[in-house]
């Protein structure tokens, strides 16, 4: 009974939501060549019990990618924003 | 009223003047209005009510609430029948049909009760030493026969004409639980201005202060608190309303029973699912009286001291005149004190040295025998009690009774604020469980919090009320509840250690669970409260073990020598109380269980003779009718017409994606593992879409409109998976590139045209346009209108057959698709369907769904030279792990059937012909179609790389069917290898 505060629509059910994994990694450029960066990026994860970022796009709303930091231990959920916005950041870090 | 013969004449809250007519196992009873459908038994004298789930022993009513472990009863006829309802929780209504449940032929005599002769073979784990390990085969022969001995009600097997419904609803404040610490939780949060919902699954308010004399303060207080809160508009009564689930986001599962006693519900649903999202929750869900174990303590006429309470004062019927109330507590001598004004011989006995002065006052002063000390060991009696043993201090006596009512005791109802995994914590001074912690929002009250004293819990819920409406943001000073005070002692109780004579003493009631299981569960080691339930089957009844749990917990503590919490308590999950899957499902069943989605074409196949299919939430024709009687004569022929002549196919399924900006070229370079840089403007493409891992995610064809903007279609299957991928690669990955994508699927109307003839009906159809092989080649694009709509035509085939796709605005889809029959008329142009569409792709080797497992690479599907020596799109890295190109990895080939007479199958699994058919073989066929080209079966297959070349046979086995048949392994294009019919 997750509720979702989209930034672009405001407060929405999970239903209305896809869910699209884990945040927190970084995936390599395009054209990064390197085996060892994908593998990481796609296959470990560190499966907290506690604070987790995560992908949720508002699949029924906005359609916006979203990065949802959620408390896996019960749902609480400390933040939404634009995952556009965060890559970018990320990016220019 | 005479069948009554147990029913007081004044007193309760039951209407008198409303007699309510009802029947029991076919036996015409009378209630009124107000009555149970368990206070209306006892008041006609029923006191056998059922048959216990494994040994079929009598049971009657044993409590007064959703708590009741034995008289358990099956509502209603037909696709109305509902099992297993407690009658303590049914509101009697008129022609209410009511049978008993797990007994044959009748309730009284019941030919499996030998089963109780049997019961030292019935014992925990019995089943399972039994049946399972070598004697495994004996289960599967045996389990038929022991579900049917050992059982609950049967649900109807007809059609229920009733309606559900779910619905979601918001609160401030949500109150669980209407007596009287959750009244005045809903005073205290109504009054400072919060929208309250308050909950309660009785149909009236009161809680435990319906025990009380319908003429005594409480009753006054009640009515009070009741009137206040009607005068607040922001209050909503919710009764008849179980709170079943409590999740996250303060969201609690709701549960509402129409009124069976209106006779017009106006169209109500019978039952109401509520999803109610409350900013605060009180849990005001009291306590549960415990039961005393001691031998035969589950016969009917045995009794919680306040269910007992509750028919004497709430319904008005004296269950017996004869009664021995064993307590452990003080509550329980209340029971004695009304028992004993309304004319009953009564008897305490009192495990206790010492019970307090003031009570043993009150029943010298009302001749009430107190017996202190002492304890019932034995009862006797069948159908009813007639007589107990008592244990006490002067050595053991019999005791002649109609009714005992136990108490041992309370448990604070934790079970919802245990949902979310908070484990409940034990208190030594009222020796029972409280909740352990309460999140954010959360808030107890009253007897669940172990406040039992009604003066103390209406004090406790006007601090949780105040609390729960400041939490969120709602203050303000409110007047204190008014007082009652029902002069309760509290004097501490003491833990009743089970005593038991020869007869079977029961922990838990509706699972049949002895103090016997609970020793052997012991003596083998399943000491762990979480064993100790599996291995015993305790509380796994539909009661949830609700009154057993704790006595259970005692047992294995005092067998371990060890402490209550020391031994822990077993976990509560949704639901509280059984809901009905009806409920829950509301209206989504039928056609309304999922959505359906329509072709622009849809109403036209229904007018021509489609058979429909169902395709993801697609309706798509399968064949049609006028093709041949059924879909393997109907599918050769419509490939025969495709092939021969012409053919039309609705294609509208298809996902289609807009995709424009500056660097849509860019984009779909990346996301596609061939390359779409330099694809002409005007001109299609097949394209591979890869998933990071290196595996196959999706194909369909793209064409450049326009030097920024392209139309993508994917298959119909991942039409929102592809959107939904570019989406994130856009945002999360490559937000730098100047790209928007955007589903146009609804849009477009879309249909095929395949075969010889293709060309000579387009042209007919569209006399104005050039659709020559110069002006449109293969994989070439038209941009034109039609009719003023937008007209796209591709020069595309997925048959093998020179094929267009002809895409249209989709309100002109019918439209078109008529006019392209009309003008193929002449050329023999036939509609067909996904049958023919799936076997036409088959016969010339292209990949779909079946292939495109999710396992798959492009190098398993043959695709490999698609990608050539590109690099920098998705999937590229992964898809170059050793593990990927090992050559025993399972590829794309074709087969052919080489037995006359039989058939290849989707499914089979391929052996060498030489070996031993055993686990899942070299590969497996994955497509299969009869090929009129060829004049046999061909089919698709994903074959172990390194076990056959081109040429070899093999034997393809379908265990279902238990069919063997020989195969060649050929290349999987199974027409035209050369594409010569494509160009031209």
């Amino acid at each position: 009974m997750l509720r979702i505060e989209c930034p672009c629509c405001g407060p929405r059910d999970h239903d209305e939501f896809r869910y699209g994994g884990d945040a927190s990694v970084t995936r390599p450029a395009h054209d990064d060549p390197d085996p060892e960066a994908w593998y990481r990026y796609v296959y470990i994860r560190t499966n907290p019990a506690g604070q987790h970022r995560e992908f949720w796009q508002h699949v029924t709303g906005c359609r916006q990618w979203m990065v949802v930091e959620r408390d896996t231990r019960n749902h609480a959920i400390a933040s939404v924003d634009f995952a556009r916005k965060s890559t970018v950041r990320k990016q220019r870090a | 009223m005479s069948s009554n013969r147990k029913r007081l004449p004044v007193g309760g809250r039951i209407r008198r003047e409303v007699p309510v007519n009802f029947t029991f196992d076919g036996r015409k009873l009378i209630g009124y209005r107000g009555d149970t459908l368990a206070s209306a038994l006892l008041a006609n004298g029923v006191t056998l009510v059922g048959r216990s789930f494994k040994y079929h022993r009598p049971r009657g009513i044993f409590s007064a609430g959703p708590e009741e472990p034995n008289a358990l009863v099956t509502l209603g006829s037909a696709g109305r029948r509902e099992p297993n309802l407690p009658a303590a929780t049914l509101e009697l209504a008129d022609g209410m049909v009511v049978e008993s449940q797990n007994r044959w032929p009748s309730l009284a005599f019941d030919v499996q009760s030998v089963n109780g002769l049997l019961a030292p073979l019935l014992s925990a784990g019995f089943y399972y030493k039994t049946f399972m390990g070598p004697t495994r085969r004996a289960w599967m022969f045996y389990e038929h026969f022991i579900r049917k001995a050992a059982g609950l009600g049967r649900a109807g097997t007809g059609p229920d004409p009733d309606r559900y419904e779910v619905r979601h609803a918001f609160a401030d404040v949500a109150i669980v639980g209407g007596g009287p610490a959750g009244l005045s939780a809903a005073r205290a949060a109504a009054a400072v201005g919060a929208r309250v919902a308050l909950i309660e699954q009785d149909f009236l308010l009161g809680g435990q202060l319906l025990a009380e004399p319908s003429d005594s303060a409480a009753a006054g207080w009640l009515r009070q608190a009741e009137a206040e809160l009607e005068g607040f508009e922001t209050v909503a009564l919710m009764k008849r309303t179980t709170a079943f689930g409590s999740y996250d986001g303060n969201v609690l599962g709701l549960v509402k029973q129409r009124d069976p006693t209106d006779p017009k519900p106006n169209g109500e649903a019978r039952q109401t699912v509520t999803m109610l999202r409350a900013r605060s929750i009180v849990f005001a869900t009291g306590a549960i009286e415990r039961p005393i174990v001691f031998s035969n303590n589950d016969r009917p006429g045995v009794m919680l001291a306040s269910a007992a309470r509750t028919y004497l004062n709430r319904f008005a019927v004296l269950p017996g005149k004869k009664i021995i109330v064993a307590t452990t507590n003080d509550g329980a001598w209340r029971t004695a004190f009304d028992y004993a004004a309304a004319g009953a011989e009564v008897t305490v006995a009192d495990l206790r040295a010492v019970p307090p002065a003031a009570l043993a006052a009150e029943a010298a002063r009302l001749g009430v025998v107190v017996r202190a000390a002492t304890r019932i060991v034995d009862l006797h009696g069948g159908h009813a009690v007639r007589q107990v043993t008592l244990n006490g201090p002067e050595g053991q006596s019999s005791a002649a009774c109609d009714l005992v009512c136990v108490s041992g005791g309370w448990s604070p109802t934790v079970h919802l604020t245990s949902h979310l995994g908070s484990k409940p914590t034990y208190r030594d001074d009222i020796d029972g469980f409280v909740p352990g912690s309460f999140p954010a929002g959360r808030f107890g009250a009253g007897a669940m919090m172990g406040t039992y004293a009604t003066a103390d819990a209406i004090d406790d819920g006007h601090r949780a009320g105040s609390e729960a409406a400041a939490s969120c943001g709602k203050s303000a000073p409110v007047p204190a509840p008014s007082k009652l005070d029902l002069d309760e002692t509290a004097t501490s109780s003491l833990r009743e250690i089970p005593s038991v004579g020869r007869g079977k003493a029961f922990v838990d009631f509706q699972m049949d669970v002895t103090t016997g299981d609970i020793e052997l569960a012991h003596r083998e080691g399943y000491e762990s409260v979480e064993h100790l339930k599996r291995y015993t089957t305790l509380g796994m009844g539909t009661d949830q073990g609700k009154t057993s749990n704790f006595a259970a917990l005692a047992a294995m503590a005092a067998l371990r020598k060890a402490t209550i919490p020391e031994t822990g308590a077993t976990t509560f999950r949704p639901p509280y109380t059984p809901v009905a899957i009806g409920a829950l499902a509301g209206r989504a069943i039928g056609h309304h269980f999922k959505p359906i989605r329509r072709t622009p074409m849809h109403d036209w196949h229904m007018a021509n003779g489609a058979k429909m299919l169902e395709v993801g939430l697609w309706m798509r024709p399968y064949f049609y009718r006028q093709s041949g009687r059924n879909v393997n004569e109907a599918y050769v022929a419509e490939m025969r017409t495709v092939r021969q002549a012409a053919g039309l196919m609705d294609i509208s399924t298809l996902g289609k994606i807009d995709v424009q900006g500056p660097d849509a070229a860019i984009f779909l370079d990346r996301v596609y593992a061939n390359g779409f840089a330099k694809l002409a403007i005007g001109r299609a493409r097949y394209g591979v879409m890869l998933r990071d891992d290196g595996i196959v995610f999706d194909d369909g064809t793209t064409t450049r409109l326009a030097e920024n903007r392209f139309f993508m279609t994917t298959s119909t299957a991942k039409a929102a998976d592809v959107l939904s991928r570019l989406e994130f690669l856009l945002d999360t990955a490559w937000p730098d590139l100047r790209v928007a994508v955007t589903s146009v699927s609804d849009e477009w109307a879309a249909m095929s045209v395949a075969g010889p003839n293709s060309r000579a009906i387009l042209n007919a159809a569209f006399p104005a346009l050039d659709v020559s092989e110069e002006a449109l080649s293969h994989m070439g694009l038209l941009e034109s209108e039609w009719e003023g709509r937008a007209l796209r035509i591709l020069r595309l085939s997925y048959s093998g057959e020179r094929a267009y796709e002809v895409y249209v605005g989709a309100t002109a889809g019918e439209q078109l698709w008529s006019r392209l029959l009309e003008a193929g008329r002449p050329f023999d142009l036939k509609p067909y369907g996904v049958e023919a569409l799936g076997a036409l792709r088959v016969e010339k080797g292209h990949v779909a769904g079946p292939e495109i497992d999710g396992r798959t690479t492009l190098d398993d599907l043959g695709l490999g030279r698609m990608a050539g020596k590109r690099s920098g799109f998705v999937g590229d890295v992964l898809r170059r792990r050793p593990a990927l190109r090992a050559p025993n990895r399972q590829r794309l080939v074709g087969l052919e059937c080489i037995e006359e007479g039989k058939r290849l199958r989707g499914g089979a699994i391929l052996f060498l012909p030489d070996e031993k058919p055993h686990g899942h073989g070299r590969g497996r066929v994955t497509s299969v179609t009869f090929s009129p080209e060829r004049g046999h079966y061909v089919g698709l297959a994903l074959l172990a790389g390194d076990v056959a070349a081109e040429g070899s046979e093999l034997v393809a086995i379908y265990p279902m069917k238990a069919e063997t048949v020989r195969a060649r392994v050929v290349s999987p294009v199974f027409i035209d290898p050369q594409g010569e019919r494509l160009h031209g």
